[in-house]
């Protein structure tokens, strides 16, 4: 049996489904971005934990140069460590149907004999047999871009020798979940795959017979990787190792947790501004609802509801609101975790998803929902039932004006009398103005902090491509070369132009802290490559000393004029004390940065060559790639038009998805309001308005004091929202900022036009609404009728 | 003092006939008006007299264009009205009607010159809002919004605006139903001195029999039909008036 109050409660809420509809959109959307970031973030946990501990992905890596296996041994030994696996990895050329320049293939050796650590995972086909030397198993998104099933044949040019393999299987793994091939800034699955081949056939085709050049271990429970790592570091210098790390420095991993980290950012920004919006909707539509029934709240006292009653049943029906908004946002929210982990599982590879809910957020969203929708009925509904019942019974008293400065600034302008209306309106009920005015602002800057990160990420683009990258091709040599190698490259049929480049693995550290990273080495007069800031400008080398990225510089604590231990991890394996010189602003890229003069003087060497960069006249491109084919002294490639083209391709794919759904959601806010705000309008003036058509005014000329207030409150809401905007964009950027990559801040001037625009629309759509009743209210009845 | 009977009516600026409005709400059908047949005329001064639902206030929204009748045709002067379009009808309060009601309905956010102002910004030869206030001897509480007005004042306010765009019409629902002798007295007042010197011809409707003194012409509704018109030949001044 339904009370007659809660069915007096249903009849007020199906009347005002409209509004209350707005509001619960509102309020969803900021649970939406919770509990679909949260769920995402949780789905992206699990799946890695359970993927990591199925593969047993190791928690310590380590490249060296060359090491007899039974280092390995010694390695075990160290306090801490549970499991070592050591193999050979190496880059070769792979030579597929349809492209011109070969891929890059990562040649991974796997212990035939049953492997420990970092398993590949079996998705199609099998493994390489053991004593073949001609199997190979592919990383699935790599096969899959080039159909190669297994069985097909393959042109591999591996240790300088070009040789046949037999695709065997497809296989995922937990180190390549984010597979970046050498000098990518984004996967390419046509570009870069892996190669596992047992370690027989890799140790035969790298000369590596018996021993290993990358170690992984597996740590027990209460080991300290930090320590685990120091020692692994000095049981391996004799062998070259490069440093090792742990998972925050694998490079599949790393982009993984900056991801997560970007998401986890995204879920505390967006929501409060929904959900301080909608509070203030709540109060607003509360508030005039319980204005109307003023007379019924006295009645209600008159026949002896106590005042706790009878706030408990306005109060219900903001709750029931904050439910209808939790029910929205849950399941848009998980409908939002769905896509995005679609979304994910074109970039991240995972053999399985476990989809989960968080349920923090879930309780967290419906206890902040309903919380909002309390505090804003609270305020309304305690004003309203303090009153005693023979007060509240009587109509409230009229709107008292009063003749103020404002007013004869008003004058001044000479208005029209219906213009005078829309001011006066304002004037009169500021905290209702700034409600919609802080709405409206909050939709503004919403799209804005939504907009500029694709500002930010084409100006890093420009950056990287137009200023920092203008080479079209980029060659990695197998060793270090000297100079000499710039005439050979330069002999290359189509290479108009070569500049060298010289990068060397080094751990950088200042005292306690230290850094896993590399040292590049610049030369003057540099027109391709160039070192540039995020914002695409050169920086100038200072003749001696280190330039580093600032969150470099943030990490080691070090600063203009403070001194840098480096360590080289490749031959000569020196270690150096260097100054560091300047610190600038990097958009991505780690490393720290030396004129080639300084960097050799310190290792009294001659200048050495790492990579070359090359120019090249177009149309002799096939002659080149052809020639490369077949370079031993080659491992690998970028070419640079091609990434641009991801890059941008990424970009506007995002962008579409991402601006449309973003402007659905800031339009959504900006609809709450103003839909709200206009129908409060028309309700409380409906009678001065249907005055006005009797005296004769068109309808448009009464719509104009509708439509014009909400408007006119629009614009201003407009710049203020770009204002709010740009610091919620400057939060942003520290907040997305991760190790690999630092945005840079900027907002476009379409970032505001179309922030503002999209306003504009949907707050002229939600009055036009509201403006159709005003067309159909009847005249002879508006002026009977008085509230 | 007894006043004059009027000059001869020139022409009728008002003619109804046969004029029917039906109201259905639901399956109820109301009959408001049935049948009637009406001229008002120029400088006319006429009291609409009848109880609660007579048809008084029905009859008054069709001639000031604020409703259509159901069956018969309405004319001002030579314009049919009866099916004439929301636009037209808009045009016609615009140009011709000024509107006078029990609640004065003025806008809150405006002062009284304000209120008169918005009328006349409209209106092609309108007054000045001042002087139209003057008429109503209003002229000291120009800058005064409503709510610091007698209900009086607020009701002259009205007349002001109503006059200020010098209309061929006024039309009055009860204007003084909201006020006590006194001030009521003032507002018809006001409205006697505006047909007397603009010569506007004036609808008022009122169920106080004793104001149908101060009027040319009264009418008596019942039941939506017209009862009784007859000329007043004993006229009063407002401020004689007793109730």
């Amino acid at each position: 049996m339904v009370r007659a109050l809660d069915r007096k409660l249903l009849r007020d809420l199906t009347r005002i489904w409209a509004q209350a509809l707005a509001i619960a959109l509102v309020l969803g959307c900021g649970i939406m971005v919770l509990v679909g970031a949260q769920a995402t973030l949780r789905t992206l946990d699990l799946t890695l934990a359970a993927y990591y501990d199925r593969a047993r992905f190791a928690d310590v890596f380590t490249t060296l140069k060359r090491a007899p296996r039974f280092v390995l041994e010694e390695v075990a030994r160290i306090d801490g460590v549970a499991q070592v696996e050591g193999r050979i990895t190496t880059l070769a050329l792979v030579r597929v149907d349809g492209m011109a320049v070969p891929a890059t293939g990562q040649v991974v050796s796997y212990a035939a004999d049953g492997a420990v650590l970092n398993l590949p995972i079996l998705r199609r086909g099998r493994m390489p047999l053991p004593d073949r030397l001609d199997e190979v198993a592919l990383s699935e998104p790599f096969a899959e871009a080039h159909g190669l099933v297994p069985g097909t044949h393959l042109g591999v040019i591996l240790g300088g020798e070009l040789r046949e393999l037999t695709v065997t299987g497809w296989v995922l793994s937990p180190e390549f979940v984010y597979a970046l091939g050498p000098g990518s800034l984004m996967p390419d699955d046509r570009r870069f795959g892996i190669l596992f081949m047992p370690d027989r056939a890799v140790a035969a085709a790298t000369d590596m017979a018996g021993a290993v050049n990358q170690i992984s271990l597996r740590l027990m429970r209460e080991a300290d990787a930090r320590q685990v790592a120091a020692e692994l570091d000095r049981i391996l210098a004799p062998y070259g190792g490069t440093g090792a790390h742990d998972r925050e420095r694998q490079q599949s991993h790393a982009f993984l947790t900056s991801e997560m980290h970007q998401l986890s950012a995204m879920s505390t920004y967006a929501p409060p501004v929904f959900l301080l919006v909608s509070a203030f909707l709540v109060n607003m539509v509360l508030g005039r609802l319980i204005a109307l029934e003023r007379p019924q709240i006295g009645l209600l006292k008159a026949v002896g509801y106590s005042t706790r009653e009878i706030a408990w049943h306005y109060l219900k029906l903001a709750l029931l609101i904050g439910v209808i908004g939790i029910a929205a946002g849950w399941a848009a929210g998980f409908w939002m975790a769905d896509g995005m982990i679609g979304l994910y599982a074109e970039y991240f590879r995972f053999p399985f998803v476990i989809r989960a809910a968080n349920p923090s957020a879930l309780v967290i969203s419906a206890a902040l929902a309903l919380a909002v929708a309390a505090l804003g009925g609270g305020r309304a509904v305690w004003q309203s039932v303090r009153l005693p019942a023979a007060e509240a019974m009587r109509p409230p008293a009229p709107a008292l004006f009063s003749r103020g400065v404002l007013d004869r600034a008003l004058e001044a302008m000479r208005l029209r009398q219906t213009a005078v209306m829309i001011a006066r309106s304002i004037l009169r009920w500021p905290g209702r103005a700034a409600i919609t005015l802080f709405g409206v602002s909050a939709s503004v800057a919403v799209l804005v902090m939504s907009y500029f990160m694709f500002d930010s990420a084409s100006l890093l683009g420009n950056s990287i491509f137009g200023a920092a990258n203008r080479q079209d091709l980029t060659l990695g040599l197998t060793e270090p070369a000297g100079e000499a190698v710039l005439l050979a490259a330069r002999a290359l049929p189509g290479v108009l132009k070569v500049e060298p480049g010289y990068a060397i693995p080094a751990r950088l550290v200042n005292g306690t802290a230290e850094r896993l990273s590399a040292v590049q080495a610049h030369w003057e007069g540099e027109t391709l490559a160039r070192l540039v800031d995020d914002r695409g400008r050169e920086v100038a080398l200072p003749p001696h000393g280190l330039v580093l990225p600032e969150k470099l510089a943030q990490v080691l604590k070090v600063g203009p004029g403070s001194w840098l231990e480096v360590q080289l991890l490749a031959p000569p394996r020196e270690t150096l004390r260097l100054p560091v010189t300047a610190v600038f602003a990097q958009g991505l890229g780690q490393e720290a940065h030396i004129a080639a003069p300084a960097l050799f003087a310190a290792l009294r060497s001659a200048p050495q060559v790492s990579h070359l960069h090359l120019s090249l006249d177009t149309s002799a491109r096939a002659a080149l790639d052809d020639r490369l084919g077949s370079l031993p002294a080659v491992s690998g490639l970028i070419d640079w038009a091609e990434v641009e083209r991801q890059f941008r391709t990424l970009l506007r794919e995002n962008l579409l998805t991402m601006v449309t759904i973003y402007t659905a959601i800031g339009m959504m806010i900006a609809v709450g309001v103003i839909y709200n705000a206009a129908q409060i309008l028309l309700s409380e003036r409906s009678y001065e308005l249907a005055t006005l058509r009797v005296l004769g005014f068109s309808r448009h000329e009464v719509a104009f004091v509708l439509v014009g207030e909400m408007m006119l409150l629009t614009l201003v809401a407009i710049p203020v929202g770009w204002l709010v905007g740009t610091w919620l964009a400057q939060g942003m950027v520290s907040a997305v900022s991760t190790d690999i990559m630092q945005l840079p801040f900027a907002i476009s001037r379409r970032t505001y036009a179309l922030a503002g625009v999209a306003a504009l629309v949907a707050a002229f759509g939600s009055v036009t609404l509201v403006r159709r009743r005003l067309d159909r209210i009847d005249l002879v009845s508006a002026l009977k009728s008085r509230e | 003092m007894t006043l004059p009977p009027p000059a001869p009516p020139a022409r009728p600026v008002f003619r109804a006939e046969g004029v029917t409005r039906v109201y259905r709400t639901g399956a109820v059908e109301v009959r408001a008006l049935r049948g009637i047949d009406l001229d008002l005329y120029e400088g006319e001064m006429v009291v609409l007299l009848g109880a609660s639902g007579s048809g008084k206030s029905t009859l008054l929204n069709i001639l000031g264009g604020l409703d259509r009748p159901t069956g018969g045709r309405v004319f001002f002067r030579d314009t049919e009205l009866t099916n004439a379009s929301e636009a037209a009808l808009t045009a016609f309060r615009r140009a011709h009607v000024g509107f006078v009601f029990q609640f004065y309905n003025l806008v809150p956010s405006l002062t009284a010159r304000e209120n008169v102002a918005l009328v006349t910004e409209i209106a092609t030869t309108p007054m000045r809002p001042e002087e139209a206030l003057e008429r109503v001897g209003l002229s000291h509480r120009l800058n005064h919004f409503p709510a610091e007005l007698s209900g009086g004042e607020q009701q002259r306010v009205a007349i002001a605006r109503a006059i200020a765009k010098r209309p061929d019409v006024l039309l009055c629902d009860e204007p003084t139903g909201a006020l006590d002798i006194a001030t009521g007295a003032q507002v018809l007042e006001a409205l006697h001195s505006v047909n007397r010197d603009l010569g506007t011809a004036t609808v008022l409707i009122t169920h106080n029999a004793v104001i149908q003194r101060i009027a040319h012409r009264v009418v008596v509704l019942a039941d939506g039909q017209v009862v009784r018109d007859e000329a007043v030949t004993d006229r009063l001044q407002p401020a004689d008036l007793t109730w």
